[in-house]
C-alpha cells in the first residue's frame, strides 16, 4: 500500500511537471493558433541554464533565477524572430518551422555544453526524505515539485479568472478575431502569453534538473507527452490541461511501475520487462486515441 | 508556366540522366553517388506518398514513419524467420524473396493505414496531426519492446532480398531495381492525381463542405488516399531496409516523420515531382553538410526555416518561376 501511494505521488509529480509545460502550450495554441514544437526546447534551455548556473555558483536559487531568465529570453527571441511570422500560416508551416527550431536549439546546446549529460545536485535544503505516513517515506524535493506545481496552477487559475489580462486570455482563446476587433492590443497579449508559457517551461526544466539527466533531446521526450496532454485536455483549455496532466502523469507512472511485474506471471522475466515497459510507453497514446475517438476535441474543450 | 511540351521533355531528360547516373558516377570516380541516388529515390517514394495525403488531401500526417518502418520490419522479420527456418507467429514461413516481401509490405501497410486512417480521420486539424503522431509512437514503442526482433538495436538483414537471380548486393543493380520501381510508382501516382479521384481529393482539401454538398463522401475518399499513401511509404521502407540491410525502431521514430515532411516541403507541397526533388535535396544536403561538420543539423535547421518562411512552395515552385520567366 505504501509502495502504491509512493507511485501515486510519483505520478502526481510527473503530472505537475507536464502541467507546467502543457499550460503554456495550450495557451499558445488556443490564443495564437500556433503549434509550437519548440516549446520543449525552452524547457531544455531552462534546464541547462539553471543546472549550469547552479553548478557554477553552488546556489540552487540562483540557478532557478537563471533558468527563468534564460527561458524568458529564449521565448521572447523565438516569438519576436520566428513565431510572429507564423500566426497566419497553416499548421504544416508551423510544425516545420518549429521543428527547424528544435534542430537549431539542440545543435546550439550541443555546441555549448557537449553531448555529455549534466547532473544537477539536489538543493541541500530540500535534500532529505520525510515520513508522510507510517511506512511511506518520500523525498522532500519531489514533494516540493508537487507543491510548486499546484501553486502555479492555483496562480494561473486566479490570474485567468480574476484579472483583466486573464479575461483577455479567455476571450482570446474563445474568439481571437472578435478580441482584435474590439481594439485590444493583440500583439501585447501574444507576447505576454508566449512569455508566460516560456517562463513555466523554464521552471519545469530547472526543477527537472536534479531528478532527470539534463541532456540534449530531453525537450522532445517530454514535449510529445505534453502534446498528448494538451490534446486530451482540449486545446486551449487550462483546466483541461491540468486534469489531463495529472491523469496522464499518474496513468503513465503506474503502468511503468506495475505492468512489467504483472506480465511476469505469464512470460519470461526479461521479455516481460521489455514488453511491459514498451506497452507502458504506449499507454498514454492509447488513452489519447480513445479519448479523441469519443470526444474528437478533447475532454474539456472551451465552449465554442 | 511550363507549356505542355516542355514538361514531358524535362521528365524524359531527367529519367535518362538517372539511368546514366551509375555510369557517370563510375566515370567521374564518385561511386558514392550511386548510393546517394538510391537513397534519394527511396526517400522520394516515401515523400511523394506522404504528399498524396498531405499536399493533395490536406491531411497533415505526422506519423508516416509508422508505415515506413513497418515496411522495413516486414522485410526484417521475414528474413529472420527465413534464416532461423521457423514460422512467424507459428503460421507464416520466412522468406528472402522480394517478390513476396514487397506485396506483403503493401498489404500490411495498407491494412495498418486503413486502421489508423479510419480512426484518425474522425478528427481534424491539430488533433489529426497529434493522433497520427500518437499511432506512430505506439508502433515505435512496440518495436522497441519486441526483444525477439532486436528491440531497440534493430534487426540486421544479412543479405538483400533476392529478385530474379539478380546480384542484389551490387550497388548498381540495386539502384536500377529502385529506379524501375520508382518509375512505375511515379507513373501510377501521376495517373492517380490526374484522375477524377485526384481532383476530388484536391477539392476536399480546398473546401470539404462544398464537396460534401456535391454529394461526395469525403471520409471515404480521404481514407482511400490515406491508405494508398501509407502503402507507398511502406514500399519505400521495404526498399530502404533492403538497401541498408538493416531495420530498427529509428525508422519509426517521430523525427523520421518530420524528415519526410521536410522533404515534401523542401520540394513543394502538392506537386507530383516536388517531393522527389525535395528528397534528393535533403539527401545531398545531409551528405554535404555532414561531411563539413558533425553539427550539420544546425545548417539544416536554418535552411528549413528559410524555406518555410520565405519560399512559397519549395524548390519546385522556384524552378517553375524560373522556367516561367524564360518561357
Amino acid at each position: 500500500m505504501a509502495l502504491f501511494l509512493e507511485q501515486l505521488l510519483n505520478g502526481l509529480q510527473f503530472g505537475v511537471m507536464l502541467f507546467l509545460l502543457a499550460a503554456g502550450l495550450t495557451l499558445i495554441f488556443g490564443i495564437m493558433g500556433v503549434i509550437n514544437l519548440a516549446h520543449g526546447s525552452i524547457y531544455m534551455v531552462g534546464a541547462y541554464a539553471g543546472t549550469w548556473v547552479a553548478m557554477a555558483t553552488g546556489s540552487f536559487l540562483l540557478g532557478v533565477l537563471a533558468a527563468l531568465a534564460a527561458a524568458a529570453l529564449a521565448g521572447a527571441a523565438m516569438e519576436f524572430l520566428i513565431v510572429r511570422r507564423l500566426y497566419k500560416r497553416d499548421p504544416l508551416d508551423q510544425v516545420l518551422a518549429t521543428f527547424a527550431l528544435i534542430l537549431i536549439f539542440n545543435q546550439l546546446v550541443t555546441l555549448l555544453f557537449g553531448r555529455q549529460p549534466l547532473f544537477a545536485s539536489m538543493p541541500s535544503l530540500l535534500g532529505g526524505s520525510v515520513q508522510l505516513l507510517p511506512g511511506l517515506v518520500y523525498p522532500v524535493y519531489r514533494l516540493a515539485i508537487i507543491v510548486v506545481g499546484l501553486l502555479v496552477a492555483l496562480g494561473l487559475y486566479l490570474m485567468i479568472n480574476r484579472t483583466r489580462i486573464g479575461m483577455l486570455v479567455r476571450a482570446g482563446s474563445t474568439n481571437r478575431e472578435m478580441v482584435r476587433a474590439l481594439g485590444v492590443d493583440i500583439r501585447m497579449l501574444y507576447t505576454v502569453v508566449f512569455g508566460l508559457g516560456a517562463l513555466l517551461a523554464g521552471l519545469a526544466g530547472v526543477m527537472a534538473g536534479p531528478i532527470l539527466a539534463v541532456q540534449v533531446g530531453m525537450g522532445e521526450q517530454i514535449l510529445i507527452t505534453t502534446f498528448v496532454v494538451v490534446v486530451v485536455g482540449g486545446v486551449g483549455s487550462i483546466r483541461g490541461a491540468f486534469f489531463a496532466s495529472l491523469l496522464l502523469g499518474v496513468v503513465d507512472t503506474l503502468l511503468r511501475a506495475y505492468l512489467p511485474s504483472m506480465l511476469h506471471h505469464i512470460m519470461a522475466v526479461s521479455e516481460a520487462d521489455a514488453l511491459g515497459s514498451g506497452i507502458a510507453s504506449m499507454g498514454i497514446y492509447l488513452l489519447m486515441a480513445v479519448v479523441l475517438l469519443i470526444r474528437p476535441k478533447g475532454l474539456f474543450v472551451s465552449n465554442l | 508556366m511550363q507549356t505542355p511540351v516542355t514538361k514531358p521533355l524535362l521528365i524524359a531528360a531527367v529519367f535518362v540522366l538517372l539511368i546514366a547516373l551509375p555510369m557517370i558516377a563510375g566515370a567521374t570516380g564518385n561511386p558514392a553517388l550511386t548510393s546517394l541516388a538510391t537513397r534519394a529515390l527511396i526517400y522520394g517514394i516515401a515523400a511523394a506518398s506522404l504528399n498524396l495525403a498531405l499536399g493533395y488531401g490536406g491531411m497533415i500526417s505526422f506519423g508516416h514513419a509508422a508505415f515506413f518502418g513497418l515496411g522495413g520490419y516486414v522485410v526484417g522479420i521475414l528474413y529472420q524467420h527465413y534464416t532461423q527456418d521457423d514460422l512467424f507467429l507459428g503460421l507464416i514461413p520466412g522468406t528472402n524473396q522480394l517478390l513476396v516481401t514487397l506485396p506483403l509490405t503493401l498489404i500490411v501497410c495498407g491494412a495498418a493505414a486503413a486502421a489508423i486512417g479510419a480512426l484518425s480521420l474522425r478528427t481534424g486539424g491539430v488533433q489529426f496531426i497529434m493522433i497520427t503522431l500518437a499511432f506512430a509512437q505506439m508502433l515505435f514503442f512496440l518495436f522497441v519492446s519486441l526483444k525477439a526482433y532486436g528491440g531497440s538495436d534493430g534487426l540486421i538483414i544479412r543479405r538483400t532480398n533476392e529478385l530474379f537471380g539478380l546480384n542484389m548486393r551490387d550497388k548498381q543493380t540495386y539502384y536500377y531495381v529502385c529506379l524501375a520501381i520508382a518509375a512505375l510508382f511515379f507513373f501510377l501516382l501521376s495517373r492517380l492525381v490526374n484522375s477524377r479521384f485526384g481532383n476530388v481529393l484536391v477539392g476536399l482539401r480546398q473546401n470539404e463542405r462544398r464537396m460534401a454538398a456535391l454529394g461526395l463522401p469525403a471520409y471515404r475518399y480521404k481514407l482511400v488516399a490515406f491508405v494508398i499513401s501509407g502503402m507507398g511509404a511502406g514500399l519505400a521502407g521495404c526498399l530502404m531496409a533492403n538497401f541498408l540491410r538493416f531495420t530498427s525502431p529509428d525508422m519509426v521514430h517521430w523525427t523520421k516523420s518530420g524528415e519526410l515532411m521536410i522533404m515534401v516541403v523542401l520540394g513543394g507541397v502538392g506537386t507530383l515531382f516536388g517531393p522527389l526533388i525535395g528528397a534528393a535535396a535533403y539527401v545531398v544536403l545531409e551528405f554535404i553538410l555532414s561531411s563539413w561538420t558533425e553539427y550539420w543539423q544546425l545548417g539544416l535547421g536554418f535552411i528549413l526555416l528559410f524555406v518555410v518562411l520565405y519560399t512559397n512552395g519549395g524548390i519546385e515552385a522556384l524552378i517553375g518561376r524560373f522556367a516561367g520567366k524564360r518561357a
